[in-house]
């Protein structure tokens, strides 16, 4: 298998796929040529049928023995592979979908090459639609941001969304429709269901099943209900590994109905959160959640809102906390019971342990003279009894109507999705299911261990099993029919926000493997073979909104990004039950397990993305990996070390998997996420971690005790990107995080401020930024950061930034150019922690400029350090001499030149980096410089705020702020001016224009008192 | 047959004794253009000889001064004129960075002077020599002494100049042909 | 400390004649088989000259990546092994240009090998600058060459200064070296009987004959050599120091750098002129010409030195300590306790320990002793970079970008491959050049004395 570079029509290659094929088959290209119709197919299943590409495909990584320099040959094996599956999207040229589509800003209209038009669309994920606007160069998607005109994104956005960019550009993503792993085209499968459903139409769809994810389109729901009236017999199952049961549980004990909870943060002033990590990716309505919670922590604004957390696992919401509490999952309930208890002037708190009562009891005081303007959260993995409390507790408080709602379901189908999976396995071993349609997700993968899915799938002979999905998984293995699934920006659709607003998914590019849409496949089914997910979508609409002015209504709604009026109205719901059954308590001896997604991959179906796999999770920094979270003192006990290997056993079932030791994790207690494992994830993730859900039955799907952990002796490496998570050093404390309580704040404003030498200490004549136009800087509030790592995946998109694999992460050559360093603080057991995000600090006394013997990085008058990538010949000394050592370094050759899904992909505004040169933040110049350049052919300067860095755009909770100093009105001149505003190692005289905002925290002095 | 004019008379001796003294006699006898060959730097010889002022210091200064002052200057011009960019914040023109380049050059360009510019004064070098062609002057490489008088010396006869030599007891004495 | 001038050993033993010595010198490059022993040494030699090769090609196909550096620690074995050559080759230097100013006629037996030694060890450093970057097919840009682009090197960088620095001294090594050498090359030329020598050394003399205005002409030159060589050495050791102290690391940014660096560089240069000079004299039966006297002097020079080092290492303790510096008395702590401790703990018993035994007369002239005791020096100055250059990277200003260091390989294979290549050069040198300076010698006997 050779690569080799094709010469003719460069051009063409760059947007086209098909015309790129590194994998040695000029002869099955020319042949591709010429053959026409099902040949076309035929020889393409000759190609994907070729010995070595087989190989390839199916093997896993080479062992590190047997190579020389295994990461290094690993990462030339992978661009191979990259290569050679390139090969497979023959059929696909980037082209504007054929229906209209509707840009967001009006100008310009129409395309203005090397001109970006962005265009309204929504993701979604576990049923909740994202409004974002994705940048297109010439209908090729490049970049998303969130919606800034959508109240529930505000600008803001998610890492899923962010890094949704490159899983439709992944070159594993399933190309073609395949039957038994041979390849065939759409029209066969409609050949193939044809005479089935004709049949079934007798039956009344009887032998009809359709198993979706959580479906919140109004289109698809009401095509589906359609198809079961047209088939009453026929059942529509739903099954998300991470999925809402308990809070549909918790709503159905509490209100005898399912609701939707939604809270406003911005209006409440103490906030107690029991296991809700709601100020993360993946939480419904994060994105606008951690927007409201951050505008009630700025100390400058009014009074600062009290975080209470009672976590188990530690969390990004728990390091932002004012007060964590950690708690076992299973306690949780004992003290929402005892918290319901004592607000109703019962004094018994023998339920709750001695060390949480006086927790418990700031609390219920702070709870108590806030009525009205609190809020208690629940997490989504706590047993509906505890949601159940939670909406008593807010209603006793007064808090309904001001800073909790409750509205209509967003989830179209709201059942409970285990039963339903275990009543489909149930059919599917009665041999009631003749036709099994599965609509994305991977059951045969992350369904309950206990109801073995897979087996039922592999073993019951369902005549026809028909998987739809973005890649040929665990589960379209398991199905003689697998459709190559649309990617949501190849195909229409629409989607409700956590808030109910529907958005219209608008595709910004045509499919790049002729992928068919879930709406498609389901109109297929009902007989419409070729309708399009446009008139599919249009249609439905139609109905809902009749009359004249509906082109007018379309378009608006595609150019905003939802649709008026579609927001669910606050309702009023009475609580109907008294008290709430009590699920039994473990006992404290046994170990507890809790299965949590995954912060970066979720729950496994992002596994292939190298982007998410490489991002740090927030409390550890781990990438590629899942390992075992362990207390430090529970490790101590068992005299296990990080990296050492634990055996898990679970009623039965084995798990050997690595131990993280995980500071502020409660004692007696593990956590594992979801989602690793995989062993048809791609080239990314297959291989990557260990797969949990083998230990996941449908009763205790979060958390359950009684697990037995046994070390088995032998390490597995880790590759975390911050080795020392601790401000302290044998030799004292650094003060990079700078903090202080609200009180000290107050007392000394600029606590912050020290160890900067005097600007005029100097020897030379400072360089005279003030005389230039712009002079720019950032600041970075450690308040507002919720620790999302939101910025580092949209850094990363933004300016192409290469993923380096596990083995180089493991040896610190991560490319981030903006990272999130999160530091630990006191007690081990229930430590204090901060989120610092380090960019290049942009010095104006920069020591790796004066280092640099080539003038490689250099100072721009608007006061950048320029890195000129064409000029460093890499010497590394830049690196050596940053003393915050946000210096990237292209050890290998890192870039994927070769995979052309790639090359559509990255932004045309930026340098793809080679081999062996020094990268970095750059400010986003080359936003700046579009900038500039619109502000002087319009003769005026360019705006404060209408330029962002992809950080600050990304953030949702509006920590980063960039602008020009030189501008006293600026924001950033403002936020510089501050008194807790710092720059970090600043008395090293480097000057850094990124400076912080020091992070001040709102403790309740009782307890703050005990502390000390 | 005629006879080729012969390019000096040549006088092998054992120690460096008898040949500086020989030389110093020779000298004070008014010949001019008279050389002696060592296997090792004599102290006094050159002067016996009569061989006083020597161009190499003089050489070195000139070497240094082209590299020290270009060295300096060429920095400046990148520097300054060039190519002036904003390092650090550092000034344009830092001298005090400038200092090491401009020394190394000095020392560079001094010493290349020194070597070259001995071989050229010394008019190395030169293949051939008509001393070579008197077989024993091989030793003058390991540990014989060698005196010679040029034909081109004004006072220069074949006859005197044998008397003179042979009063010095030398080890042999051969004429050099040309 | 030093014994009374009789019981001195002689520079030259008695009884050697102009004639004795240069036949005894030159018959080894001349006349004396080449043993079996010297093919083996100098094919090993020369096989691990091609694993350097080797691993240099690897290299150049994938990138430093191949290699142990990382973020943060930029700079690796590559930087380690480079000021390490340095260091040794200033011995060399040290030999023949001061002493001679110093008038110390005992170096004349040992200056021309020790030259060689220089040129060796600085082709050997010479590499690893260049292989070390990302690109290195564009390491020619840190030199100032007029170019279209009109883009110039940065020369506030100590790298610039580096290139400056190495390049020309490697070229006044080289020129010293092969000036020194001209007289003897004559010698060869007379003495050798066949008609190829006479020609190859013929051309190389360039018809040296040994005129008194010659000689006058080329002692002038040779000492000015020598006083531009002094500095130059002094200087270069120093500029390498600049690499490091220029930059603001903690363990990098220290005044004392430039003396203990000149210091610590003539400390290797020693041992390593020792661990050559011992096997040399013992095969070659020159114990007469390096006799007790210069492997006296030679230990003597070592002991002085290591005492400078020895200073170094205790004002960065103290300063450390009393700067009251968070990241400084954090390096202290660091260097003492942290993951690389055992390495500092081995550069102290290595350069600060064992090499005090040289205070023993006895085993200042005992050649086993000596060549152990440079062997521990030669292995404790590599730690000592070692040190400077990872411990200091590898925990910085920001706990959050601490990280370890592990050498692949590869870097051992490059480090191993220049070791080979230096000495397979220095396999041949001793083969076809006489090792010492024959006219230097020849002054060096009573015969040479010219009475007034």
């Amino acid at each position: 298998m050779k690569m080799e570079e094709q010469p003719e029509k460069p051009r063409r290659e760059d947007v086209c796929p098909s015309k790129k094929g590194a994998l040695d088959l000029d002869a099955a290209r020319d042949r591709l040529a010429e053959a026409q119709g099902p040949e076309y197919w035929r020889s393409l299943e000759e190609l994907a049928g070729s010995p070595d590409f087989q190989e390839m495909l199916h093997r896993e990584f080479p062992k590190g023995a047997s190579e020389w320099l295994d990461s290094v040959s690993r990462r030339g094996f992978l661009k191979l592979m990259g290569a050679s599956l390139a090969m497979a999207g023959m059929s696909a040229c980037t082209k504007q979908p054929l229906e209209p589509i509707v840009p967001y800003v009006k100008q310009p209209e129409e395309v203005v090459p090397g001109r970006p038009m962005f265009f309204a669309t929504a993701f979604t994920l576990g049923g909740y639609a994202s409004p974002v606007l994705v940048e297109s160069h010439l209908y090729r998607p490049t970049k998303i941001e969130g919606n800034d005109q959508h109240p529930a994104s505000l600008g803001g956005t998610d890492i899923f969304s962010q890094a949704s960019i490159l899983g439709m550009y992944d070159p594993d993503r399933s190309q073609t429709v395949t039957y038994l792993g041979e390849i065939r085209s759409w029209g066969s499968l409609v050949e193939a269901l044809r005479a089935p459903l004709n049949i079934q139409k007798g039956l009344q769809g009887a032998g009809i099943r359709i198993l979706t994810p959580t479906v919140s389109s109004p289109t698809l729901a009401d095509q589906l209900q359609s198809f079961l009236k047209a088939n009453p017999q026929a059942k529509w199952h739903v099954y998300e590994p991470v999925n809402r049961d308990n809070v549909l549980e918790g709503a159905k004990l509490a209100f005898g109905q399912p609701v939707e909870t939604r809270y406003d943060f911005s209006k409440a002033d103490v906030i107690l959160s029991l296991d809700a990590d709601f100020l993360y990716a993946g939480y419904p309505g994060f994105t606008r959640y951690a927007r409201d919670f951050a505008k009630r922590r700025n100390p400058e604004a009014g009074e600062m809102s009290r975080l209470y957390v009672a976590e188990s696992t530690p969390s990004s919401t728990g390091a932002k906390a004012d007060h964590r509490l950690p708690v076992r999952a299973v306690e949780i309930e004992s003290f929402v019971r005892a918290l319901d208890m004592m607000l109703g002037d019962d004094t018994d708190r023998s339920m709750v342990r001695a060390e949480q009562q006086k927790f418990l009891d700031a609390v219920l005081a702070d709870l108590k003279s806030h009525r009205g303007s609190s809020a208690v959260i629940a997490g989504d993995h706590q047993p509906g009894v505890v949601h159940a409390f939670v909406h008593r507790i807010n209603q006793t408080l007064g808090n309904l109507g001001k800073t909790v709602f409750y509205t209509d379901p967003v989830d179209a189908n709201p059942i409970n999705q285990a039963e339903s999976l275990k009543d489909l396995v149930a059919d599917m071993r009665g041999g009631k299911v003749d036709i099994l349609i599965i609509l994305g997700g991977n059951p045969a993968y992350d369904a309950p261990a206990d109801f073995g899915f897979a087996d039922a799938l592999k073993n019951t002979s369902i005549p026809l099993r028909v998987h739809l999905g973005l890649y040929q998984n665990e589960t379209a293995e398991l199905c003689q029919w697998h459709v190559n699934q649309a990617h949501y920006l190849e195909a229409w659709g629409d989607g409700r926000a956590y808030d109910g607003t529907v958005s219209i998914v608008q595709p910004l590019i045509a499919p790049l493997y002729e992928g068919k849409s879930a709406c498609e496949l389901v109109s297929m089914l009902s007989g419409q073979a070729d309708t399009g997910g446009h008139e599919i979508v249009q249609a439905y609409w139609k109905k809902q909104h009749p009359g004249a002015d509906f082109d007018e209504f379309w378009r608006k709604s595609l150019h905003d990004g939802w649709i008026e009026g579609t927001t669910f109205a606050a309702k009023q719901v009475a609580n109907k039950n008294a008290s709430f059954p009590a699920t039994s308590r473990a006992d404290d001896k046994a170990i507890e397990i809790n299965f949590r997604r995954d912060p970066s991959i979720y729950d496994g179906q992002f596994s292939n993305n190298g982007w998410l796999q490489e991002l740090p999770k927030p409390m550890n920094k781990l990438t590629w990996d899942n390992p075992v979270l362990m207390g430090p003192a529970m490790a101590e006990r068992m005299g296990i070390k990080t990296e050492d290997l634990v055996e898990l056993e679970l009623n039965g079932k084995k798990v050997t998997a690595p131990v993280w030791i995980q500071v502020g994790h409660p004692d007696n207690s593990v956590t594992v996420f979801l989602g690793y494992g995989r062993r048809r994830a791609g080239r990314v993730g297959t291989g990557a971690g260990f797969d949990i859900y083998v230990l996941r039955t449908s009763a205790t799907p979060w958390f359950t005790s009684g697990v037995v952990i046994r070390k088995v002796g032998g390490t597995y490496k880790l590759a975390s990107t911050q080795g020392y998570q601790t401000m302290e050093t044998p030799t004292g404390a650094r003060p990079l995080v700078r903090t202080a309580s609200i009180e000290e704040y107050r007392k000394e404003p600029d606590f912050a401020r020290e160890e900067e030498p005097p600007k005029e200490l100097t020897l030379y004549k400072p360089y005279p930024y003030a005389a230039g136009p712009y002079a720019w800087g950032m600041t970075v509030d450690m308040n507002a950061c919720v620790g999302c790592n939101n910025c580092v995946v949209a850094c990363q998109s933004e300016n192409n930034i290469a993923v380096v694999g596990k083995e180089q992460t493991v040896l610190g050559r991560h490319m981030h150019w903006i990272r999130i360093d999160s530091y630990y603080q006191g007690d081990r057991d229930n430590p204090k922690a901060y989120f610092q995000p380090v960019p290049c600090q942009q010095c104006e006394n920069a020591p790796c400029e004066v280092v640099c013997p080539v003038g490689a990085t250099v100072h721009s008058s608007e006061g950048l350090n320029d890195m000129v990538y064409n000029r460093c010949v890499g010497t590394r000394y830049c690196s050596d001499n940053c003393p915050y050592k946000v210096r990237r370094f292209n050890f290998l050759l890192f870039q994927d030149w070769e995979t052309s899904q790639f090359k559509m992909m990255r932004n045309p505004d930026v340098t793809v980096r080679s081999r062996g040169v020094m990268e970095k933040c750059t400010y986003c110049v080359q936003r700046i410089n579009e900038h500039r350049i619109d502000a002087e052919r319009e003769d005026r300067k360019i705006r404060d705020g209408e330029l962002q860095t992809a950080c600050q755009q990304s953030c949702p909770a509006n920590a980063i702020v960039f602008g020009n100093i030189n501008d006293p009105e600026s924001k950033v001149s403002k936020l510089k001016a501050q008194g807790r505003n710092y720059g970090l190692l600043a008395d090293l005289n480097t000057r850094p224009r990124t400076t912080y905002l020091a992070d001040i925290r709102n403790p309740n002095p009782e307890l703050e008192a005990e502390h000390s | 047959m005629k006879r080729t004019k012969a390019y000096g008379l040549m006088a092998e001796f054992d120690s460096v004794n008898s040949l500086v003294d020989a030389a110093n006699r020779t000298r004070e006898a008014g010949y001019k253009r008279i050389d002696a060959y060592s296997p090792f730097p004599v102290e006094g010889l050159a002067e016996a000889i009569g061989f006083h002022h020597d161009e190499v210091p003089l050489v070195v200064l000139i070497g240094g001064l082209i590299g020290g002052l270009s060295g300096y200057l060429m920095q400046y011009w990148i520097s300054v004129v060039g190519y002036p960019v904003n390092v650090g914040g550092k000034p344009y023109h830092s001298w005090p960075a400038f200092i090491v380049p401009t020394f190394e050059l000095t020392i560079l360009f001094a010493g290349i002077f020194a070597v070259f510019g001995m071989l050229a004064l010394n008019g190395l070098p030169m293949p051939y020599h008509p001393v070579f062609n008197v077989p024993r002057f091989a030793f003058a490489t390991k540990d014989r002494f060698f005196l010679i008088v040029f034909s081109s010396d004004p006072k220069y006869n074949p006859v005197e100049v044998r008397r003179l030599l042979e009063s010095f007891g030398p080890r042999s004495i051969s004429e050099v042909p040309d | 400390m030093d014994e009374p001038i009789e019981t001195r050993a002689p520079v030259i033993e008695p009884g050697y004649t102009l004639g004795s010595v240069t036949d005894k010198i030159s018959s080894i490059v001349l006349t004396r088989p080449t043993s079996n022993a010297w093919f083996v040494g100098f094919g090993l030699m020369f096989l691990l000259t091609m694993m350097l090769l080797f691993a240099m090609g690897y290299l150049f196909v994938k990138g430093v990546g191949i290699w142990g550096v990382t973020i943060p620690i930029g700079w690796g074995f590559a930087i380690v092994n480079f000021v390490w050559w340095i260091g040794i080759g200033h011995a060399g230097t040290l030999i023949s240009a001061i002493l001679l100013l110093l008038r110390q006629s005992w170096r004349n037996s040992i200056n021309r090998f020790a030259e060689a030694m220089t040129l060796f060890a600085v082709a050997c450093a010479g590499i690893f600058p260049a292989i070390h970057v990302g690109r290195p097919w564009v390491a020619y840009w840190l030199f100032p060459y007029p170019n279209t682009m009109n883009v110039w090197p940065q020369f506030r960088s100590p790298l610039v200064w580096d290139v400056f620095a190495v390049s020309t001294y490697a070229t006044i090594s080289a020129l010293f070296w092969f000036i020194g050498l001209i007289p003897d090359l004559a010698t060869l030329r007379d003495r050798s009987e066949e008609r190829w020598k006479k020609i190859i050394y013929g051309m190389l003399a360039m018809g040296w004959r040994g005129s008194a205005r010659h000689w006058h002409r080329y002692e002038t030159a040779y000492l000015l050599l020598a006083g531009l060589a002094t500095p130059l050495v002094l200087s270069v050791h120093t500029v390498v120091s600049f690499d490091f102290a220029v930059g603001i690391v903690p363990g990098w940014h220290t005044t004392i750098f430039p003396p203990y660096f000149v210091a610590g560089a003539i400390y290797s240069g020693f041992a390593m002129v020792l661990m050559l000079a011992i096997p040399i004299r013992k095969i070659y039966k020159l114990e007469d010409f390096i006799t007790e006297r210069h492997l006296q002097n030679s230990a003597k020079v070592m002991l002085a030195t290591g005492l400078i080092v020895a200073y170094g290492y205790g004002i960065e303790a103290f300063m450390g300590w009393y700067s009251g510096n968070r990241y400084d008395a954090f390096l202290l702590w660091n260097r003492l306790h942290g993951p690389y401790s055992f390495f500092y703990y081995m550069l102290l018993i290595c350069n600060l320990g064992i090499p005090q035994v040289l205070w023993i007369s006895k085993l200042r002239s005992s050649p086993l002793w000596l060549f152990l005791v440079s062997l521990v020096v030669l292995v404790g100055m590599w730690l000592e970079r070692f040190i400077i250059v990872v411990v200091s990277l590898h925990r910085d200003f920001l706990t959050s970008s601490w990280g370890m260091y592990y050498p692949t390989r590869w870097d051992w294979m490059t480090y191993i491959g220049t070791i080979g290549m230096f000495l397979a050069a220095m396999f041949l040198f001793v083969r076809i050049l006489p090792m010492i300076s024959i006219f230097e010698m020849r002054t060096l006997l009573p015969e040479a004395e010219v009475k007034e």
